[in-house]
């Protein structure tokens, strides 16, 4: 019988913790499945954050270092410094990257750090039980904003794809989904793009992921997935924010 | 042997640093440290290590988290404000088992302070740097010489005992010049670090820097481990000078560039017929407990000097236990105590104690 | 004056204050004595005060900060008001006498009054004021030789301006005949 899907190396045989249907999951697949096929699992390090995916440590089958909270990008230019040939990627959620890891972010991607950031963007704090994130949309209920976030009050969600784009240092900004088929092929694609960068020496490398989180949004699954649809990918489009083997500037995707 | 060479301290301790075989330097300037991370800056690119300077102490930190990880050597320096940031990331090197350098030229505090010397961060050093249960190797050079010997013991000991190193000098210690030799070593010690993330090659399971444990039996298992390394470290690694203390009925005690001052004093009080010794700290962690505490079995008295309110001092009374009085004389803010000061101290002292 | 010299420098950022003193220190390396040298340091330093402790002695160096020198040498007014009291008795004091229009009273010290500002300006020694009171500190108090003071300078001066040697070594000599 011939072989159509395996387990990727690049996980470990360990169960994830994650909550049913967050898409943590499919992502932490796709960046070891890309990993695998460029054949950099041997000498790949990941840096995991703080937040939902801090035991991401157990599950990439690769060397990993845990950071304190937002510095993973700090943390993973001092390992790219002392290992400038091995392949160095961090894996952050939004509270990590956007909100308290900030400076870490902006900086790394101003200096060209010749690394790989996922940034898995839910639109609120999951490990510690839906607090307003950085991503948190307008309107948007959560157990900090409980009459629904007030940009005039709560200030404006950031949209890290779009700001990062600006930085000269930055090779690949790109934001995709993983609530379909069609959209998971796209994420892999753009994840694989992030590491080749890395391997060819181009620079920062940024890829932002929409992911749900059903349990703190107080949806069920699928209904999870449609309100990502409806809600999240029109304030935070899809699409390549840059890439500079295509020039400067936003394509929809 | 090398020539001697006129050294600022701070010079001093970068260029032990690269002959120690640190070639990741991380950091951000603050004064009165800046001569090092700029010798650094000046050497590094020549000798092909990294010299970078990141967008805060706190990213400073974390890149030597990361270099550590990778298992180079790695370090940053700052001064007191600076340190402070750096709190938060000693915690996880601490906690993540990792060895680094860190270098803090001490200046007035608290909050932005001043830029004179100080050892007003004492308590930071060897109580709180970071939330946890930990301790770092603290070293308190009182020469640029002495502070070039202790990099290379610095580097060496964290790479041994898997824990942060730091040097805790001052203003002074770090602006001044004094002649230095390196001691050339024919190749810089090392040791075996089959825990660091290189990768895994292909030939090994993956290697996890961490300091997350979140069952409790589990945590309180590897802090007990971390622990067991401490009171290794407190019977082997622990340095003292004692100066005059033979016939000595009077100690003071003193640490770095304020232990400078104590001799001059101790000295001075000699000529006018007081029997004082100094007692120096070499290291402030592991601390020479044992060292005063006998001594409280030989003199009348202590005098513990200091460029802080009271900080050490604590360490020697709880050294002494109470055999004998011990008295404290300090200056703060950046204000440098005399020894004339420290000489009148001694002798209200003797004084007293008759 | 023993063998113990606790010198202080003290002028305005730019007249080569902390030069002089490191010309000072490289000649205790060279005679083969303990030694330091202390700046001042920070946002003062930037066209204020700048001040250096340098210490030659025998033995080693307890406090590197000189607060009681046996040898002064300043160059402004504000620096003469503050260190010339803190002088020990018997110990020298070379002021700059273009820039500071004062007379000290003390009669337990030796003070010398070099117009050496104007004096570089004269000899076309511009900017080496502070090396004609070196000379003069050196004639006074005889801490080291001439020769290890021209060897200090060939070591303090980078090797792209070894052609500032012969002025800088008139100018300590023209200190030294005053």
């Amino acid at each position: 019988m011939a072989v159509v899907f395996e387990r990727t190396k690049g996980l470990t045989d360990v169960p994830f913790h994650y909550c049913p249907g967050c898409t943590h999951g499919i992502i932490h697949r796709l960046v070891a499945e890309c990993m695998e096929e460029l054949g950099v699992l041997d000498k790949a390090v990941g840096v995991a954050p703080v937040g939902c995916s801090v035991m991401a440590y157990n599950y990439f089958s690769c060397d990993m270092v845990e950071a304190p909270h937002g510095r993973a990008p700090a943390i993973a230019t001092g390992l790219k410094r002392a290992l400038p040939d091995n392949v160095i990627f961090t894996y952050q959620g939004d509270g990590d990257l956007a909100a308290i890891g900030t400076a870490e972010t902006v900086h790394s991607a101003a200096r060209g750090e010749n690394i790989t950031v996922i940034f898995v963007n839910n639109a609120i704090y999951g490990m510690t039980g839906g607090q307003m994130a950085p991503t948190t949309l307008p309107g948007q209920v959560t157990q900090t904003t409980p009459y629904g976030r007030d940009i005039k009050y709560s200030g404006n969600p950031v949209h890290v794809c779009e700001m990062l784009a600006t930085l000269d240092g930055v090779a690949l900004a790109q934001r995709v989904s993983v609530d379909n088929n069609l959209n998971i092929t796209t994420a892999k694609a753009a994840i694989k793009k992030a590491f080749k960068n890395q391997i060819e020496k181009k620079g920062f490398s940024i890829v932002e992921v929409l992911s749900t989180c059903p349990t703190n949004w107080g949806l069920p699954p699928i209904e999870a997935l449609g309100w990502l649809r409806e809600n999240m990918i029109p304030f935070y489009p899809l699409g390549v924010y840059k890439d500079i083997d295509k020039g400067e500037g936003k394509e929809n995707g | 042997m090398s020539e001697r060479v006129l050294m600022k301290g701070n010079e001093a301790l970068a260029e032990a640093a690269i002959r120690a075989g640190c070639r990741h330097f991380f950091g951000y300037p603050i004064t009165p440290q800046t001569e090092l991370a700029a010798y650094m800056a000046k050497k590094m690119p020549k000798i092909g290590g990294t010299y970078l300077q990141a967008e805060s102490e706190i990213a400073a930190i974390n890149m030597v988290l990361g270099a550590a990880s990778a298992g180079v050597r790695a370090m940053t320096s700052s001064s007191s404000p600076g340190i402070s940031l750096k709190g938060e990331g000693i915690s996880y090197i601490a906690g993540s088992d990792l060895p680094c350098l860190i270098i803090n030229v001490q200046r007035g505090g608290p909050g932005l302070g001043g830029i004179q010397p100080s050892q007003a961060d004492y308590w930071q050093a060897t109580r709180a740097l970071g939330h946890g249960d930990f301790q770092i190797l603290v070293f308190a050079p009182a020469t640029v010489q002495e502070m070039v010997d202790t990099v290379s013991d610095a580097f060496f000991l964290a790479d041994t005992y898997r824990m942060p190193a730091m040097i805790l000098a001052d203003g002074m210690l770090g602006q001044m010049m004094e002649p230095v030799e390196f001691k050339d070593e024919e190749k810089p010690r090392t040791v075996d670090k089959p825990w660091a993330t290189t990768g895994t090659g292909g030939k090994r399971k993956h290697n996890i820097v961490n300091s997350l444990y979140l069952q409790p039996d589990e945590l309180e298992k590897t802090v007990v481990e971390r622990f067991k390394r401490y009171e290794l470290i407190k019977e082997k690694e622990v340095r003292v000078e004692q100066y005059m203390m033979d016939d000595a009925e009077f100690a003071v005690v003193a640490y770095g560039a304020t232990a400078r001052i104590a001799k001059s004093a101790v000295k001075a009080a000699r000529d006018k017929g007081i029997k004082a010794g100094v007692i120096r700290p070499i290291t402030l962690w592991p601390y020479p407990t044992k060292v005063i505490n006998e001594a409280a079995d030989k003199v009348k008295a202590f005098l513990c000097v200091e460029m802080s309110m009271g900080q050490m001092v604590d360490d020697v009374r709880l050294a002494v236990n109470g055999k004998k009085p011990v008295n404290f004389f300090g200056r703060t803010g950046g204000i440098i105590p005399t020894p004339v000061e420290v000489l009148g101290e001694i002798e209200k002292m003797a004084g007293g104690a008759k | 004056m023993a063998n113990n010299y606790n010198f202080l420098l003290a002028g305005f950022g730019g007249q080569g204050i902390l030069f002089a003193g490191k010309v000072i220190a490289y000649t205790g390396m060279i005679d083969g004595k303990e030694l330091s040298w202390l700046p001042s340091y920070g946002p003062e330093m930037r066209g204020g005060t700048a001040n250096c402790s340098v210490c030659l002695s025998d033995e080693p160096i307890g406090s590197p900060l000189v607060l009681n020198p046996n040898g002064l040498i300043v160059m402004n007014l504000p620096s003469y008001d503050k260190f010339i009291d803190t002088v020990v008795p018997g110990g020298v004091a070379v002021i700059d006498s273009t820039l500071i229009d004062k007379q000290c009273g003390r009669t337990d010290i030796g003070a010398f009054y070099v117009p050496a500002t104007g004096l570089a300006d004269s000899e076309n020694l511009k900017g080496l004021a502070n090396m004609i009171l070196l000379g003069k500190l050196l004639k006074e108090t005889g801490f080291t030789s001439i020769d290890s003071v021209v060897t200090a300078m060939q070591k303090c001066i980078p090797p792209k301006k070894q052609h500032l040697l012969e002025p800088n070594e008139k100018a300590v000599r023209l200190g030294m005949s005053l």
